[in-house]
């Protein structure tokens, strides 16, 4: 489904990705796991095209996101959903304008359908009542629940999250884990998910990858990535200040 | 230490060039989206209530010192020749062809400029526009042509509110405090101002308005890092705009005189 080959990608001089490959099946739900500012988030605005690599491919069933353009490139991003990690709501917008905006702008849905729609995605993120509300009302863990809703009303068949989950309380953090499995199951999206939610997001995850030095050093199920020997993928589950892993 | 001096000034007008034809190719690329449909109207009078209803006050008060004060200057300056008659045609031709566009788009510049450049560039700091990529709707066609085409709108109407109030207030000052009759204020106007001085003022206003919303958006759309670079990207927004106005304006001037 997705299938990410040699891919590099520098700014200012100051390589971030150093030739990643990485391939994930159709219907997986993939943690990308790597210290902060190692270029996880990089490589997921690389997958749905935001970012173009400097050298490499990002194949989205065979066809090269990075070569598309204009309406080629509208119409694949059409079956993504990106939840982003400040949620990148639209201030001049309400809550339920929000959720409402990808089914009004993209889809010749009416007015009756778009509110039920939307109504829905609400209570399926407990924000239910909280449709009037603008995003400068919400706490952080409110706007991404909002900001999910909006991610997934489309019915994306990929869905791409950025640390979904960073910044909030456990309770929450858990809430909105499980509530991705459940789409994930509901839906049947290729999901990947950046997360620093060790090992919580085990147990929600189908592989894990982690993302050092530029590169994949390491996939695979969250049972694999736990027992795993190499040095760097154990200091980065322990969280141990020693080790191969250098901090930028 | 010739040659040193050399490569940087070739590196300062590479940069320079570079940045006019990034802002040319941002101007060809919103102009290239306007003509395709569909045409986002609620968009559009959102954008007009953001340019222009929200800056009328500002404009009411701009103009109305501004005709006030031409009264009052044109009056004792026409007194020396003789010309008091003279006074309703000198303040309409100088509002009409000259003061009011180039003001109220400075005005203008100052209060909506200033807040689209920020508002696009916190769109782009927050991700919003990312976020509109993602969601597979080109951000040229929701932020920037609505703004474009809502500048080509609004700033020719505050120039004509502009215009009408500064009239006024050089008819308060001439007529009501300084004494001149309002027959002479208003039938001299009449007779010698053309209906070509009231449209080449409107002509100018929407190139200004082109200017002030294509260097306001282009500046937010590429704004720096966090709120140094929002804060940098409205100065220049701003200053930018201003001086191509009066570039600009003097540049119009020439043609239609």
């Amino acid at each position: 489904m997705i299938d990410i080959c040699d891919l590099y990608k520098s700014f200012n001089g100051q390589e971030v990705l150093r030739g990643v490959s990485l391939r994930i099946e159709r219907g997986e739900l993939l943690a990308l796991i790597g210290m902060s500012g190692y270029g996880k988030s990089v490589l997921l605005k690389h997958i749905i095209g935001l970012m173009k690599p400097d050298q490499g491919q990002v194949f989205i069933d065979q066809q090269d996101i990075c070569q598309l353009k204009g309406k080629g490139l509208e119409d694949m991003r059409t079956r993504f959903g990106f939840l982003f990690q400040g949620g990148a709501l639209f201030d001049s917008l309400t809550v339920f304008e929000n959720v409402a905006f990808p089914l009004r702008e993209k889809t010749a849905m009416k007015e009756a359908e778009i509110e039920a729609r939307v109504l829905f995605e609400l209570e399926q993120v407990g924000m239910a009542g909280a449709e009037n509300k603008n995003p400068a009302e919400l706490s952080g863990g409110m706007k991404k629940r909002v900001a999910l809703a909006r991610a997934l009303v489309m019915d994306p068949e990929i869905m791409l999250f950025d640390e979904p989950t960073t910044g909030l309380d456990p309770v929450t953090t858990s809430l909105i884990q499980r509530f991705i499995r459940q789409c994930h199951e509901r839906l049947g999206f290729t999901g990947m998910i950046v997360t620093h939610e060790i090992p919580k997001i085990f147990e929600i995850v189908d592989r894990v990858a982690l993302l050092n030095q530029g590169r994949i050093a390491e996939v695979g199920t969250p049972d694999q990535i736990r027992k795993s020997t190499r040095p760097e993928v154990a200091q980065f589950i322990s969280g141990a200040t020693e080790g191969p892993i250098e901090w930028q | 230490m010739i040659l040193e001096t050399l490569r940087e000034l070739g590196q300062y007008s590479l940069s320079l060039l570079r940045a006019a034809g990034g802002m040319v190719v941002f101007l060809g690329t919103t102009v290239f989206w306007a003509f395709i449909p569909p045409f986002r109207l609620r968009q559009i009078i959102r954008r007009i209530s953001f340019i222009g209803v929200k800056s009328t006050l500002i404009i009411i008060l701009t103009g109305a010192f501004t005709g006030m004060a031409l009264g009052l200057q044109l009056f004792y300056t026409l007194r020396r020749f003789g010309a008091e008659s003279m006074l309703g045609p000198a303040i309409a031709l100088s509002l009409l062809r000259e003061l009011g566009p180039v003001l109220s788009a400075l005005m203008v510049t100052g209060r909506a400029g200033s807040a689209l450049a920020a508002e696009i560039g916190i769109m782009r700091l927050s991700e919003q526009i990312d976020a509109l990529e993602a969601m597979a709707i080109n951000p040229y066609r929701y932020l920037m042509v609505p703004s474009l085409i809502a500048g080509m709108i609004a700033f020719p109407l505050m120039t004509c509110i502009f215009n009408v109030v500064g009239i006024y207030g050089g008819y308060l000052v001439g007529v009501k405090m300084l004494g001149l009759g309002p027959g002479v204020y208003w039938v001299e106007m009449e007779h010698l101002v053309d209906l070509r001085d009231i449209t080449d003022g409107l002509y100018k206003s929407v190139s200004f308005g082109v200017i002030v919303t294509w260097v306001c958006s282009y500046k937010g759309f590429f704004t720096g890092y966090g709120a140094e670079g929002v804060s940098k990207a409205t100065t220049e927004a701003v200053v930018l705009s201003s001086v191509l106005i009066l570039a600009w304006d003097y540049f119009l001037s020439s043609l239609m005189v």
